[in-house]
C-alpha cells in the first residue's frame, strides 16, 4: 500500500503541493487526474523518490521513502516499474536492448533466459519481432508499448504510468488503455497512473483522484467522481476548468 | 533570503547589494555542486560494481573518434611550428636547434593544450549534448527508478576513459607534430635529418615528457568532469542543451588554460 501524507512542495515562490493526502491500495488501478501544470507529475516524482518534499511523507508498505537514500531507496525502487510520458527509451539501444536492460543490470539471469523473457514481453504488448528496431524508427504508439514492456519485464509490484497516452490518437489511446488493463489483470500489479484522458480513464480505473491546487479534492470509484457535487470536479470533467480561477475551489 | 526570487522586498537603494549577494551565494553554491559532483564520481570510480562495457564504449567515444582530428591538427601544428621556428632560428644561424624547439614546444605545452581543446570541441561537446538530451527526455530519471546509478553509467566511465585516452591522444599529437616539423624543416627547408632528431635527443629529457603526461592526465579528468556536469545540469528543452554544450566547451577550454599555467609553474 502507498500512503501519501501531508505532502508539501514549493519551487521558489510557487507552492505546487499543499498538504496532499492520498492512499493507494495494493492491486488497484489508481488514476490521478487534474489540469496540466497542476502538480500531477510532481506528485509522481515524489512517489518515485526523484523529488524530496518540503514536508510530509510517502509511505510504501509503511516505509517512508522520502527519508531513504542510496541502497535503501534502490531496494524500494526495485519493486517499481515506470512508464514515462515520452517513453524515456535509451536511444542508443535497440528495442530489444531497451527491454532487456533492467534484467541485464539487475538480475543474474542467463542470456537465453533474458532473451526468452524479453521476447515474451514484446509479444504481450503486440510488438513481437520488433526487437532489432531502433526506438527512432518506430511510431509514438509503439514507443509507449516498448516503455510498458520495459516497465513490466522485471515483474514489478507497483507500476507508475506518467500520462502514457499523451500525443496519441483516440484509437491508440484506447489500445494502450486496454493493454494496461489486460496486463493488470494478468500480473495484478498496483497501477498508479497520471492522466488527463477524460472520459476514457473512467473505464479502466478502480479509483480516480482529482488533484487541484496542490491537494486531492476528490477521490473514489469512477462513478463517484463522475457524480461528484464539487464544481471543480464537474468543470474539469466537462473540460472548462481553465476558465475558473483557482481561488474558487478552496 | 538571497535565494528567493522576490528581491523586491528590499528598499531600492539596497537592491544592487541584494543582487550582488544573491549572485555570490549562487556562485558559491554552483562551485560546491561542481566539486561534490566530482567527489561523488571519484568515489564511484573505486567502489564496485564497475561498468566495463560502458568504459570501452566511452574510450571509443572520446579516444577513437577523436583520432582523425588529433592526427590532422597535430600534423599542421608541427608544420607551422617547423616553419616559424626555422625562420626565427635562421636569423641567428641556429637552425640546428629546430628539432628540440619543435619537440619541447609540443611535448611540454602545445600537445596537451591543443589536443585537449580539440577533443573538448569534438567529444566533450558531444558528451554534454548526449547527457543533456538524456536528461530532458527523462532517460536519466529512468535509470534512477530502475535502481541504477546514473553517475556510474554516464560520468565515471567518461572520466576514466578521459584518464586513459587523453595521454594516448596527446602522445599521438606530439609524434605526428614532430613528424610535421620534420617534413617542413628537413624535407622542404633542407635541414639534415640527423641534426633534427640528434639535437632532440640531447635537449628533451624525461622531465619534459612527464610534464606533458601530467598535463594530459589532468586534462583527461577536467574535460569529462566539466562536460558531464554541464549535461547533468542542463536547462529545459533544446535551448537548455545548446546552452549547456556551449558552457561546457567554454568552461573546459578556460580551465585547460588556467590549469596549464598552474601546472607549468609547478612542473618547471
Amino acid at each position: 500500500m502507498i500512503r501519501v501524507q501531508g505532502l508539501h512542495k514549493r519551487f521558489g515562490l510557487q507552492e505546487v503541493l499543499r498538504g496532499l493526502d492520498l492512499d493507494i491500495a495494493t492491486g488497484e488501478i489508481m488514476i490521478v487526474i487534474g489540469r496540466s501544470g497542476g502538480g500531477k507529475s510532481v506528485l509522481l516524482k515524489h512517489l518515485l523518490g526523484l523529488l524530496r518534499p518540503d514536508a510530509g511523507a510517502v509511505l510504501v508498505d509503511g516505509t517512508d521513502i522520502t527519508r531513504l537514500r542510496g541502497r535503501a531507496l534502490d531496494r524500494v525502487r526495485e519493486r517499481y516499474g515506470v512508464v514515462f510520458q515520452g517513453g524515456a527509451l535509451f536511444d542508443s539501444m535497440s528495442v530489444f536492448e531497451n527491454v532487456a536492460f533492467p534484467l541485464r543490470e539487475k538480475s543474474r539471469r542467463s542470456d537465453a533466459e533474458i532473451r526468452g523473457r524479453v521476447e515474451e514481453k514484446l509479444e504481450q504488448v503486440g510488438l513481437g519481432g520488433m526487437g532489432p528496431k531502433n526506438p527512432a524508427e518506430i511510431s509514438g504508439g509503439m514507443r509507449k508499448r516498448v516503455a510498458i514492456a520495459r516497465a513490466l519485464v522485471t515483474e514489478p509490484e507497483i507500476v507508475f504510468f506518467d500520462e502514457p497516452t499523451t500525443g496519441l490518437d483516440p484509437i491508440l489511446v484506447n489500445t494502450i488503455h486496454h493493454l494496461i488493463v489486460d496486463l493488470h489483470r494478468k500480473f495484478r500489479f498496483t497501477a498508479v497512473m497520471v492522466s488527463h484522458e477524460i472520459p476514457e480513464i473512467f473505464e479502466i480505473a478502480d479509483r480516480v483522484a482529482m488533484l487541484h491546487d496542490g491537494t486531492i479534492v476528490e477521490v473514489g470509484p469512477p462513478e463517484a467522481v463522475r457524480g461528484s457535487a464539487k464544481p471543480v470536479v464537474q468543470q474539469f470533467i466537462r473540460g472548462d476548468i481553465e476558465a475558473v480561477p483557482a481561488e474558487h475551489h478552496r | 533570503m538571497f535565494s528567493t526570487p522576490g528581491s523586491d522586498i528590499w528598499p531600492s537603494p539596497l537592491r544592487p547589494i541584494a543582487a550582488l549577494g544573491r549572485l555570490s551565494v549562487e556562485m558559491v553554491q554552483g562551485l560546491g555542486q561542481f566539486g561534490r559532483f566530482f567527489l561523488q564520481a571519484a568515489g564511484y570510480t573505486v567502489i564496485p560494481p564497475f561498468k566495463f562495457g560502458r568504459l570501452v564504449d566511452r574510450i571509443h567515444f572520446i579516444g577513437f573518434r577523436s583520432l582523425t582530428i588529433v592526427v590532422l591538427t597535430g600534423a599542421f601544428t608541427g608544420m607551422v611550428l617547423g616553419l616559424q621556428i626555422f625562420l626565427t632560428l635562421s636569423r641567428f644561424g641556429s637552425e640546428a636547434y629546430l628539432g628540440p624547439a619543435v619537440a619541447l614546444s609540443l611535448i611540454r605545452e602545445l600537445g596537451p593544450v591543443l589536443c585537449a581543446v580539440f577533443v573538448t570541441g569534438l567529444a566533450g561537446s558531444a558528451l554534454t549534448a548526449e547527457i543533456g538530451i538524456m536528461k530532458i527526455t527523462e532517460q536519466i530519471d529512468a535509470l534512477q527508478v530502475m535502481a541504477l546509478n546514473p553517475m556510474r553509467y554516464l560520468v565515471v566511465p567518461a572520466i576514466v576513459a578521459g584518464v586513459i585516452t587523453f595521454p594516448l591522444l596527446v602522445s599521438v599529437f606530439d609524434v605526428v607534430g614532430i613528424l610535421g616539423g620534420y617534413l617542413v624543416g628537413v624535407e622542404l627547408l633542407g635541414l639534415s635529418p640527423g641534426t633534427y632528431f640528434g639535437e632532440m635527443k640531447t635537449f628533451v629529457d624525461w622531465s619534459d615528457l612527464m610534464t606533458g603526461y601530467w598535463k594530459a592526465l589532468s586534462f583527461g579528468i577536467i574535460v569529462p568532469w566539466v562536460c558531464t556536469y554541464k549535461g547533468f545540469n542542463c536547462g529545459h528543452g533544446a535551448a537548455g542543451v545548446a546552452r549547456a554544450t556551449t558552457q561546457a566547451v567554454v568552461l573546459s577550454s578556460v580551465l585547460i588554460l588556467v590549469w596549464d599555467y598552474f601546472l607549468g609553474s609547478v612542473l618547471r
